[in-house]
């Protein structure tokens, strides 16, 4: 009877044994899950990572930052003749973009990919009613002429630097009936990217989605019309588990095979947790991103608006020691928002290396002296105290605020950490800018991006703009007004560099940010898994997807 | 007793007209506005893109104007868009609430169950070994976080043994009964686990004050076994406090099963009210909480009419 018992738990064990993982499956964990598939409406992170599987932008960044085609032919410049400058009907400048779709390209349903495509999503994302809020605005293009099935060009005006990069483009046959509404938002409500992502013809990538469990999982299956490199993995999921330690238990499981960098997944401190645990499990990788973390400072407040107070700041904190203890060295110190990977970045930038004795010298020259309790006091006896606020909950900036306000008090500057809620500090802290002292968070940037949204005067978030800027330390500068414009028309490379390199100059010198360093993205990739290559930029690594492979 | 549902049914639009008034009203004061993080992730959400959003989504009306739209769509069966999935609400409901109904009905099932027989074992002789251990374990069901139980199976069941999947709902291209199955087994034992030691405790205490009631000691005056006095008997009696505490339970389970859902990747009821009221999709938050609290309602319901059935004393 026992033997019977024994024999039966067996069974029972061996029938709820997870199966042996076969190689042409790649199941990769993020912790966010990406509830609608629209290239145009809304992005996200998490969004975007998913659609570079399966759609195209007409251009991207590639692993080495230059911009490249992935649907043109070839990458239409000012010096290879692809753009021209020309003078619009109203006596303004533009510039005429005239690209050539590549021949082989098919939807998912094996309609040709053609100027008709570009035409209705450039006259639908022109469209107001729409709700389009992609990251390369197709309004930016005021018309458009068709020369043939694969040949158009777009009028770009005012001139913008950006003139080249384009997102994902609609299937006319397939979308055209949801863009039909007459209400605004009736596309929002009838595309076919969010009520049915699954329907053939949606998409022109390597893979196709082939199913979408809301919450759940999003899987891939090759496009049987794709026409470049055939893409090794029968199937790709994208699984959902939100909370990371379970993330990293279905890693160790085998349950997911891997956890991307580029996408919300583990963060840095759990990976390199899980690498001192099993340095030979996965391969890690590291790549700095252009996500600037970074300290805003409130030029309001009596004691930052003097340089001197603003430069100690910087002078009394070790990041180098920061970066080297907390994230194993991987992310790079930062001297201004300019990524050293960046095109326009310049090292001829004032640096703050840790100098406690000069800050206390230039605390000194502002009037600040120690006080009996450590803390420095002026002439008034004022102390030389801020509110320091981040975002609560985040566990690795509730580290660096701690080891920040260690060293500043060394310095003699009092911090009173007052963190709040990610919700509170975006929604209202920041955005209204009623943060009295130093507010400390991370901003995505793109490759090459102006940074008008950060520091142009007309950024700055107030009641007339509906709090729509992101402007948050108030740069209120007309030199640096000059050089974001002067930068946004300078179609030439080599001529924006200097330009650039004065904004970095500005940005360094005034000390209005204190700059911490560049995020690393995180991957914990299987060591069976060839051909990956993180970017550490926004156009991530599914975009080239078709080059991965099992060893 | 017609009368008395149909007073409870009344009452209940009534807390749910109530509820839907609170809850919009508590969603739309929190900070923020639900563009926020689309501003902080597009470089190309310039404040006129932002502000045609906003009257798109209409976002740019008084709160009280848009909850009146919504509750004059509802009215009419329409529960309105969700933002964030860009779907009707009911289409992203269902799916949801689907994976919380097989979650939760097993799990209440089965922690009814077992809080049952420990209940009424720990009873039978309070301050025995059996009671004691019964008790400790109760008391560990209670107190173990429920994130940490779901992790410790997760690394045992999953990581080191293999046995059983550390999440989600079925594998890609299986989805037969024993895979769903196989899904199941540790969300579902790890929300049973933490529901039954309070539900045991429950059962226990009842238990003890029922045995040592008249009517019991009458029941074994005549001659009934042990059996039978405990299991017909005293039961019956000791069932009406427990089943007020089980009612309640099941409608929180509803919504409260956060961190299970999450932990083992289960795109439930908890998770999507969650999400949704962080990411300030109106609809879908309020859709979702009116639905645990439909549900809190219901299961009261049905808890008062157990009454009468455990007690005819009692009148409806």
């Amino acid at each position: 009877m026992k033997l019977r018992a024994l024999a039966g738990a067996l069974a029972v064990t061996t029938a709820l044994a997870a199966p042996a993982f076969a190689k042409d499956d790649l199941v990769i964990g993020v912790a966010q899950f990406a509830p609608s598939l629209n290239p145009n409406i809304d992005p996200t992170v998490i969004k975007s990572y998913v659609l570079d599987f399966a759609i195209r932008p007409m251009t991207a960044f590639d692993k080495d930052w230059k911009l490249t085609c992935l649907l043109c032919t070839s990458l239409p410049t000012v010096d290879n003749g692809g753009a021209k400058l020309e003078t619009l009907k109203d006596g303004s400048k533009g510039i005429a973009v005239t690209y050539t779709l590549k021949p082989d390209l098919k939807w998912s349903d094996g309609t040709p990919v053609t100027t008709k495509d570009l035409a209705f999503t450039w006259k639908l994302g022109t469209d107001p009613k729409s709700g389009f809020s992609n990251n390369h605005p197709w309004d930016r293009a005021k018309s458009m002429d068709v020369v043939d099935d694969h040949t158009a060009v777009l009028h770009v005006s005012p001139i913008v630097t950006d003139y080249n990069q384009w997102d994902q483009l609609l299937p006319a046959h397939i979308e055209a009936k949801a863009a039909e509404g007459k209400e605004p938002g009736d596309y929002l409500k009838a595309t076919l990217y969010n009520r049915a992502p699954t329907t053939v013809g949606l998409w022109n990538g390597p893979y196709v989605v082939s199913g979408y469990d809301s919450g759940s999982q999003i899987v891939f299956t090759p496009n049987p019309a794709w026409a470049g490199a055939k893409p090794y993995f029968k199937r790709i999921v994208i699984k959902t588990i939100e909370n990371t330690a379970a993330l990293s238990a279905n890693l160790l499981s085998g349950d997911i095979d891997l956890a991307p960098g580029d996408a919300p997944a583990l963060t840095i401190d759990q990976v390199i947790a899980l690498q001192a645990q099993n340095p030979d499990k996965f391969s890690y990788i590291f790549k700095p991103s252009l996500t600037y973390e970074h300290i805003d400072l409130k030029i309001e407040n009596p004691a930052l608006q003097d340089l001197r107070v603003r430069q100690a700041l910087l002078y009394a904190i070790d990041r180098d020691t920061m970066v080297k203890r907390l994230f194993n060295g991987m992310q790079p110190v930062a001297a201004t928002w300019v990524n050293p990977l960046d095109p326009n970045y310049t090292k001829d930038t004032a640096t703050y290396s840790y100098q406690p004795d000069k800050a206390k010298q230039l605390l000194a020259a502002a009037g600040w002296k120690p006080g009996t309790d450590g803390i420095c006091r002026n002439d008034k006896g004022d102390r030389l105290s801020f509110e320091f606020a981040t975002t609560a909950g985040n566990k690795l900036r509730e580290l660096q605020e701690q080891v920040l306000q260690s060293q500043w008090k060394v310095a003699c500057v009092e911090t009173v950490i007052k963190n709040e809620p990610a919700r509170t500090l975006f929604g209202e802290t920041t955005k209204k800018r009623s943060f009295t002292g130093l507010v400390m968070y991370g901003w995505s940037s793109a490759v090459g991006e102006s940074p008008r949204k950060t520091q142009f005067s007309d950024q700055i978030p107030t009641a007339a703009n509906n709090f729509g800027g992101a402007n948050y330390i108030g740069l209120n500068d007309p030199k640096v007004d000059a050089d974001i414009i002067a930068a946004e028309a300078e179609l030439e490379p080599a001529k924006q560099k200097p330009i650039w390199a004065e904004m970095q100059k500005i940005y360094a010198e005034q000390v209005r940010v204190l700059p911490l360093f560049f995020r690393a993205e995180p991957y914990v990739v299987p060591k069976w898994l060839k051909g990956f290559t993180p970017t550490g930029h926004g156009d991530y690594s599914p975009l080239w997807v078709e080059n991965w492979s099992a060893e | 007793m017609t009368k008395f549902i149909l007073r409870r049914c009344l009452q209940a639009l009534l807390v749910l007209f109530v509820m839907s008034f609170v809850i919009y009203a508590l969603i739309g004061l929190m900070p923020g506005d639900p563009l926020d993080l689309m501003i902080q992730s597009n470089p190309g959400a310039t404040p006129e893109v932002v502000a045609r959003l906003r009257a798109i989504y209409g976002l740019d009306q008084p709160l009280y104007l848009r909850y009146l739209h919504w509750l004059w769509d509802a009215l009419r069966g329409d529960l309105g868009f969700s933002r964030t999935h860009s779907q009707p609400v009911l289409e992203v409901l269902i799916p949801a609430l689907w994976t919380t109904c097989k979650l939760m009905l097993i799990s209440f099932v089965l922690s009814v169950i077992l809080a049952m027989v420990l209940g009424i074992v720990a009873a039978l002789k309070p301050g025995g070994w059996i009671d004691g251990l019964i008790s400790l374990g109760a008391f560990a069901g209670i107190s173990v976080p429920v994130f940490w139980l779901a992790l410790m199976m997760i690394l045992v069941f999953a990581v080191r043994l293999h046995w059983l999947p550390a999440s989600g709902i079925a594998n890609v291209g299986d989805g037969s009964l024993l895979d769903h199955t196989r899904h199941l087994i540790m969300p579902v034992v790890t929300l049973a686990l933490a529901n039954t030691g309070g539900f045991t405790r429950f059962v226990r205490a009842s238990m003890i004050e029922t045995l040592r009631m008249d009517h019991i000691r009458t029941a074994r005056a005549k001659g009934n076994g042990e059996g039978r006095v405990v299991l017909v008997h005293a039961l019956r009696n000791a069932l009406i406090p427990v089943v007020t505490v089980m009612a309640l339970s099941f409608g929180t389970l509803f919504s409260g099963a956060l961190l299970t859902e999450t932990m083992f990747a289960q795109p439930g009821m908890g998770k999507m009210i969650y999400d949704s009221i962080l990411s300030n999709d109106f609809n879908l938050a309020l859709s979702g909480l009116l639905f645990a609290t439909l549900v809190t309602l219901v299961s009261n319901l049905f808890a008062d009419i157990a009454y009468g059935w455990l007690d005819p004393r009692i009148s409806l």
